[in-house]
């Protein structure tokens, strides 16, 4: 039934995935940051289903279940940050948390 | 052309127009609801590939409790319109431009490493949810026990960094009680 050859599906996950480093790269509010971690982590799942769909394992599904575990915790606790260094500092720029001290 | 890859393609170029809007766009909640239509795209994408677990996984936590969970915190820092405005002024093309093509090179080096050859194969048949959670309840079951574990450290480490300080504003003088 299927016939989706595996390299598009990769294509598809370098894409996807360069878009999120690209953005980590350029932007300056945390925030954005944030999203676009989440866009790489979800890059990397596709890649997982990828290349478990080759060669019908359920190993690739899971191993994309235990990144979207991982995903939660990194988001919430990275919301956590956000919300604190908002509090402190009264602003999103990631330049202006450059130092340890507050 | 059969219609799963017909499917495949567009769901694709669907995802990656939303993405390239989520990374442009000025206004957080405009780039998060973009974000939102790059899962469902995926979700499609996933189910094409013969995963629908994983499809109803991304549309449930990824698309449902995520974005729904960046959306309450920005709701809660109560932004004003001109953010938008410093956003823009933060994002010139002489920032994006270096990074841009640098990954532009990185992204060709792949695509040649991926369509020189070497991977023969296609995604014959569904994996369904039976054979996930089998697999899942019996060889990786330590695995979802850590799992579990990192789920409670995220939500002990969220609750404790979350917590404001109590402000005491005493008569005289002015103390963080901790």
């Amino acid at each position: 039934m299927n016939a989706i050859p595996i390299e598009y599906g990769l294509i598809l996950a370098g894409i996807l995935f360069m878009l999120g480093m690209v953005s980590v790269l350029i932007r300056r509010n945390i925030i954005f940051m944030l999203i676009s971690v989440e866009i790489m982590l979800n890059a990397a799942g596709l890649a997982f289903i990828v290349a478990g769909s080759k060669w019908t394992q359920a190993d690739g599904q899971i191993m994309f279940i235990f990144i979207l575990t991982m995903a939660a915790a990194e988001v919430s606790v990275g919301l956590a940050l956000i919300l604190q260094i908002y509090h402190q500092l009264k602003t999103l720029d990631t330049d202006a948390a450059n130092r340890m001290k507050g | 052309m059969n219609t799963d890859l017909l499917i495949f393609f567009t769901s694709g170029a669907v995802a990656i127009v939303a993405t390239i809007l989520v990374i442009t766009q000025y206004n957080m909640i405009h780039a998060l609801l973009y974000l939102i239509v790059s899962f469902l795209a995926l979700a499609v994408v996933f189910y094409v590939l013969g995963a629908p677990f994983a499809a109803a996984l991304e549309v449930i936590v990824y698309a449902g409790a995520i974005v729904v969970l960046i959306i309450f915190v920005i709701m809660m820092l109560n932004l004003k319109k001109d953010a938008e405005e410093q956003e823009k002024s933060w994002l010139t093309p002489s920032v994006w431009i270096g990074p841009g093509i640098l990954c532009a090179i990185l992204m060709a080096e792949i695509l040649y490493v991926l369509l020189a050859g070497g991977f023969e194969g296609n995604a014959t048949q569904a994996v369904g949810a039976r054979e996930v959670g089998r697999s899942l309840y019996g060889p990786y079951l330590i695995a979802v026990e850590l799992s579990g574990l990192l789920l409670m450290a995220g939500t002990i480490g969220a609750y404790h960094l979350g917590r404001q300080r109590r402000k005491v504003i005493h008569r005289f003088l002015e103390m963080t009680d901790e």
